[in-house]
């Protein structure tokens, strides 16, 4: 098996390296090609290295390699390392692959901006802090790449950093995500209180040493963190403002890979929460509850990357719904299927607005499949396969989600088909707004002239994105026990700690139906609704237009109410009191003083400079006496 | 003795001193005469603390290159000179920066006279870390005040009298409560030992009852907190560091404030350890609320200096957090953080210099959209906020963990709401970054001048040693551990003496220094950890303070 791990992050690390200091010398097109290969070539040994796993028995498969050491005090040794195991390569493979693909469209998506080195000097080093944070051996190193990718991703929200909302967006994220971040550096110091270590196998080998409730505390600010990196309630208001940035970034950091870091975390942990008490039912609840919240909002939005954006983080609520049941396989697949068909809808979503010049808005489009005809089916490919309809790829992953669902609590399924229904429909309603109905860009006139198809160098990534989305599905089939592919490759991982579903062959496949017809409804509905008419503001109530008001609230209490605290300490707190009592001292003093003025010449300075002499003068008779 | 060990330390304090009054007296010379003789000295200081860093035995806990020297015997005053974990690389980190500081902060008017103060106080900082005698120690710490008031008040801006003048008297005030500590500190010792003398690790040994040691522990810390400097003891810093040419903002943040908290670590823990241990609560207090309150005023400044004023005040509650939670982890950290403050909060002072030498002021309102222009400046801006944030992968984080993990471990819930720092650092300093690097530039910033090559070369060293110590701060680390081991094992040693109320370890259980160092490489050690074997270690890492004293007079001949 190949031990050459630390080469994964390493390529691409080195891309970013080169690209930012010759960047703009390598220039357009070369310097995306350079960080395209970079990448795939992680995904090249990633291959090598599964290849090497396969063919070693399911006990072999796991294994950690060390670089040195980056922190050694006293009992706190923190190794760069990476741990190699059936999760972090399942982790790998999709990061990589999916990372190349984006890469590639990124190509043509991006030629004409004039920070396209720039564009790539991010993205390699996104990359780079991705693969760390789900191969890193030690919490810590786990954290470099949690704290990298979100640095990635602000710089790239701010990539137009010359709009007011691109930075403002930027900065948004790095914050709320720096709240999560808080937990997750007081979960390491919970479990480094308890154990001495943090290193990760040494923590899973030694979970019985925890108390159940350092483990919950623990479990929950782990969580806390992962609310904050997969924007679930109460963090998720970041995301839909990160759409600001270039629609590729969206595909890949906030869709396919780093929004599921929390869902990652959580899975790799999950002996700890296994520990734990209730801190999976509170998981799975902020999943489904999530998942719902956010599919609510996204059948109303008009801007179409914000539509996607909530689908996202609707879809990473099903990924904690299906943690919280103790569904970590079925998490993980929807995770993979999930980075296939979300990157293919925002890439689709990216030629189009490419094809409009930076339009957004849905209502101005309208009848864009005569023009657009790759664009149009890759984006119907993505649809269908996020509604679930048979047998496309989440119809697998989230079928397996809500089957775990509905054997640990009904009221979970309940919720997550409702969720579901809304799923088909929203993106439905997207889909028809945008490519049927008017061509209302031309009485608006978005553009002068017809809309172009992109090119082919953003079309291949389409292609290949539509046909995973749609046969994502064969990862992990059902019926046979040969067939569950995913399963049986991460039973050593999470085995042991996984629920098993209760409800039976019969059962599944009358969900699997349930599910299908579901798909049927809100696919029905957005069809009936939409295809016509771009213009039904009855369906778009204001309530869940502005997001339930969310963010609003945390406006007002936070931002507001952070700045009236700042704003009174510094200007009464610090200037009033605590400067005041200083200078107050010193007036007093020199009003005391002033009786003797004519004694004295009342100028500071000048005892300034009487001291120094004195002080001078001390140390000549000190060196005086030194040579006697 | 035959063979005499070369005084490195005697002559890395002289050589700058030297230089100092070289360049005063030829202050009529051509410009490039002084220019030339300050660099000279400074690289040639700088190459004297690389080389002491090069020589310094990794796992000796003690007082190293002791060169001890009676200096007026009738008074028990010694030239007494000696380097450790700790003042290591704060002599380094002194010897980079200052040349740095005299090269970016380069003045108009008088360069002669400037920069022979600069040297001066290179001097006087170097003296302060590697005095062992208080005497000595104290005259130092003094005289940097000096050189530091004329340079404000000779090179500042507007309002630099003001400044000046109150960033004298308030630690002049101060040091006065440090001086009649140490006279009576050594007179205690003068009636129990009936031997007058100001060497610490003679002083270390007097026994002090617990009223007597917490007011001698006040003495002490008034001065140092006011220099570091801790909440509310601060308001003279945002003046003077706004006031200050760059120069003197870059010298007065990055170093003078660390003698405040260099005092902290080796006069009151090392002096006063039980009095330490019972006032750490309240320290530790006050390190919070001026972690949380200097960074919410940094977020209302308007005005690039005074903000990383206020940054320092948060920066400056983590070590001191980390230095008053008394575990192997968190002063290991405020250790290491003194010098990752020091290269961050120096690049700040430096860039902001730049900005000011181009626009004529560091009014953020004023400023807007520089990363258009000058896309270079603006990235290297963006790592050392990104150091100041705690970025991991970058120094900052490194000293900020440390301390973190280390205070929660002994003091669970001042740890916690430290945390809050790490988020409230990252709002601020984006924020200040989006204003002035982001949006569309507009009127002067327009013609923004791209950063120089002479400044860039300046900028190189110290983004070099942000990405170095974080990724690889062992050699560092190694180098201050055992002196931070003994320490801590010193403190708690102390503390088991006295049966009061204040045991520290009562509540930390396992993690006491002793248990820890005897359990250091296993992944588990067991809950019931504090037993004899830790006195036992407790009192071999006391023989080693105890000890040091003689490896250095030996090694001083």
């Amino acid at each position: 098996m190949l031990h050459a791990a630390y080469l994964m992050p390493l390529f691409p690390l080195a891309g970013f390296a080169v690209l930012a200091v010759f960047g703009r010398k390598i220039g357009n097109p070369l310097a995306g090609w350079l960080a395209t290969g970079t990448v795939t070539a992680s995904f090249a040994i990633a291959l090598v290295t599964l290849a090497g796993m396969i063919g070693e028995p399911a006990s072999h498969r796991s294994f950690v390699e060390t670089l040195f050491t980056w922190i050694p005090v006293s009992a706190l040794h923190v190794q760069v390392g990476f741990l190699i195991d059936p999760l972090s390569l399942v982790m790998v493979l999709f990061v990589t692959g999916v990372s190349a693909v984006i890469h590639w469209y990124s190509i043509g998506y991006m030629a004409h901006d004039e920070g396209y080195a720039r564009f790539f000097v991010y993205l390699n080093l996104f990359v780079a802090s991705m693969l760390i944070l789900v191969m890193a051996s030690n919490l810590v190193f786990t954290f470099v790449g949690w704290e990298g990718v979100g640095l990635c991703s602000y710089f790239l929200i701010a990539f137009w950093y010359d709009r007011p909302a691109a930075a403002s967006a930027g900065k948004k994220a790095f914050i709320m995500n720096r709240v999560g971040d808080a937990g997750f550096l007081l979960a390491m110091f919970v479990l480094f209180n308890a154990l001495h270590t943090l290193s990760i196998p040494a923590i899973l080998a030694h979970l019985g040493d925890l108390s159940t409730g350092t483990a919950t505390a623990a479990a929950l600010l782990l969580f806390l963190a992962a609310t904050g990196k997969s924007a679930q309630i109460p963090l998720f208001t970041w995301l839909p403002d990160a759409m600001e940035g270039p629609t590729p970034v969206s595909a890949l950091i906030h869709a396919a890979t780093m929004v599921t870091a929390g869902v990652y975390l959580m899975v790799r942990m999950s002996p700890l929460l296994h520990r734990a008490t209730d801190v999976s039912e509170v998981i799975a609840i902020v999943g489904v509850a999530t998942a719902l919240v956010a599919a609510t909002i996204a059948s109303t939005q008009n801007d179409i990357k914000k539509v996607i954006a909530y689908s996202t983080v609707s879809q990473i609520g099903y990924m904690f719904l299906a943690v919280g049941v103790g569904a970590y396989t079925a998490a993980i697949f929807l995770m993979v299927a999930h980075a296939f068909y979300k990157s293919l809808l925002f890439l689709s979503a990216g030629s189009v607005i490419h094809g409009l010049h930076d339009e957004q808005d849905i209502k101005k489009m309208g009848g864009l499949r005569k023009f657009m005809p790759w664009t149009f089916a890759a984006f119907m490919a993505g649809w269908l396969a996020i509604a679930g309809v048979p047998p496309l790829s989440a119809f697998w992953a989230k079928g397996a989600v809500l089957v775990h669902a509905f054997s640990y609590d009904i009221g979970l399924w309940i919720v997550g088909a409702i969720t579901a229904v809304f799923t088909a429909y929203y993106m439905g309603r997207e889909f028809y707004i945008v490519f049927y109905g008017d061509e209302r860009w031309r009485r608006l006139e978005v553009i002068k002239g017809d809309p172009h198809e992109s090119p082919w160098v953003m079309r291949g990534p389409l292609v290949i994105l539509s046909v995973l989305a749609a046969i994502g599905g064969l990862l992990d089939l059902p019926f046979h026990p040969h067939l569950d592919f995913l399963s049986s490759w991460l039973a050593p991982v999470v085995g042991s700690v996984s629920r098993h579903s209760s409800v039976g062959v019969g059962g599944e496949w009358a969900l699997a139906i349930t599910d299908s017809v579901l798909a049927v409804i809100g696919v029905t509905l957005a069809w009936r609704l939409w295809r016509v008419t771009a213009d039904a503001r009855h369906l778009e109530p204001a309530f869940l237009q502005r997001a339930w008001l969310v963010d609003e609230t945390y406006d007002k209490i936070f931002a507001r109410g952070g700045e009236a605290l700042a704003g009174f300490l510094a200007n009464v707190v610090e200037a009033k009191i605590i400067d005041g009592a200083v200078n107050g001292t010193a007036s007093g003093l020199r009003w005391m003083g002033s009786g003797l003025r004519r004694i004295q010449t009342g100028y500071v300075r000048n005892y300034a400079i009487g001291i120094v002499l004195g002080l001078v003068a001390i140390l000549a008779w000190m060196l005086v006496r030194a040579g006697v | 003795m035959t063979a005499e060990p070369f005084p490195f330390l005697t002559v890395i304090v002289l050589l700058p001193a030297i230089a100092a009054v070289v360049v005063a007296v030829v202050q009529k010379a051509p410009r490039w005469v002084a220019e030339l003789a300050s660099a000279l000295a400074s690289l040639a200081v700088l190459a004297l603390a690389v080389t002491i860093a090069v020589q310094f035995r990794t796992h000796d806990a003690g007082y190293q290159m002791v060169s001890r020297h009676q200096w007026i015997p009738g008074l028990g005053i010694s030239w007494a000179l000696g380097v450790d974990g700790i003042s290591l690389f704060l002599v380094v980190l002194t010897a980079v920066i200052f040349p740095l500081a005299m090269l970016g902060g380069k003045v108009r008017q008088r360069p002669a006279s400037f920069l022979a103060w600069m040297l001066f106080l290179e001097a006087a900082c170097i003296a302060s870390f590697l005095s062992l005698d208080l005497i000595l120690f104290f005259v130092a710490f003094e005289i940097t005040l000096v050189p530091a008031y004329f340079l404000i008040s000779g090179w500042g801006h507007e309002r630099r009298g003001y400044a000046a003048i109150k960033f004298f008297l308030y630690t002049f005030v101060g040091s006065a409560f440090l001086l009649v500590g140490i006279l009576a500190l050594a007179f205690i010792h003068l009636h129990q030992t009936g031997h007058l003398t100001f060497d610490i690790v003679q002083l270390a040994h007097t026994h002090l009852s617990a009223v007597t040691g917490d007011l001698l522990f006040w003495a002490f810390t008034a001065a140092f907190a006011v220099k570091a400097p801790l909440f509310p003891l601060h308001t003279w810093s945002p003046d003077a560091y706004g006031e200050a040419p760059i120069a003197g903002s870059v010298v007065l943040a990055a170093i003078l404030a660390k003698l405040g908290t260099y005092g902290i670590i080796r006069f009151d823990l090392t002096l006063f350890p039980r009095a330490t241990v019972s006032m750490a609560p309240g320290i530790l207090t006050l390190a919070v609320i001026g972690i949380i309150y200097g960074a919410l005023v940094a977020a209302k400044s308007k005005d690039l200096k005074r903000l990383v004023a206020y940054s320092s005040l948060s920066h400056i509650g983590f070590i001191v957090l980390g230095l008053f939670a008394l575990s192997a982890e968190s002063l290991s950290g405020s250790v290491l953080q003194m010098i990752n403050h020091g290269i961050i909060v120096a690049a700040l002072f430096l860039l902001i210099g730049m900005i000011y030498e181009r626009r004529g002021t560091w009014q953020i309102p004023k400023l807007r959209g520089l990363q258009r222009p000058a896309p270079i400046l603006a990235a290297v801006f963006v790592v050392v906020v990104l150091a100041a944030v705690g970025l991991p992968g970058l120094n900052g984080f490194v000293g900020e963990f440390l301390i973190l993990i280390g205070t929660f471990v002994t003091h669970r819930w001042w740890g916690v709401v430290a945390v809050a720092g790490v988020v409230l650092s990252a709002v601020y300093l984006l924020w200040a970054y989006q204003q002035v690097f982001h949006g569309k530039p507009d009127g002067e910033n327009e013609h923004f001048h791209e950063m120089r090559w002479r400044e860039g070369l300046l900028m190189v060293p110290l983004v070099g040693l942000i990405v170095f110590l974080g990724i690889y701060p062992k050699p560092v680390l190694d180098r201050i551990e055992p002196t931070v081991d003994a320490l801590v094992a010193h403190v708690d040693a102390a503390a088991h003496t006295r049966h009061g109320p204040h045991t520290p370890c009562r509540e930390r259980s396992v993690r006491c220094a002793g248990p820890k160092a005897t359990t250091r490489n296993l992944a588990l050690a067991p809950r019931s950890g504090v037993t004899p074997s830790a006195r036992a270690q407790d009192s071999t890492h006391r023989d080693v303070i105890g000890t040091a004293a003689t490896t250095g007079s030996g090694v001083g001949g």
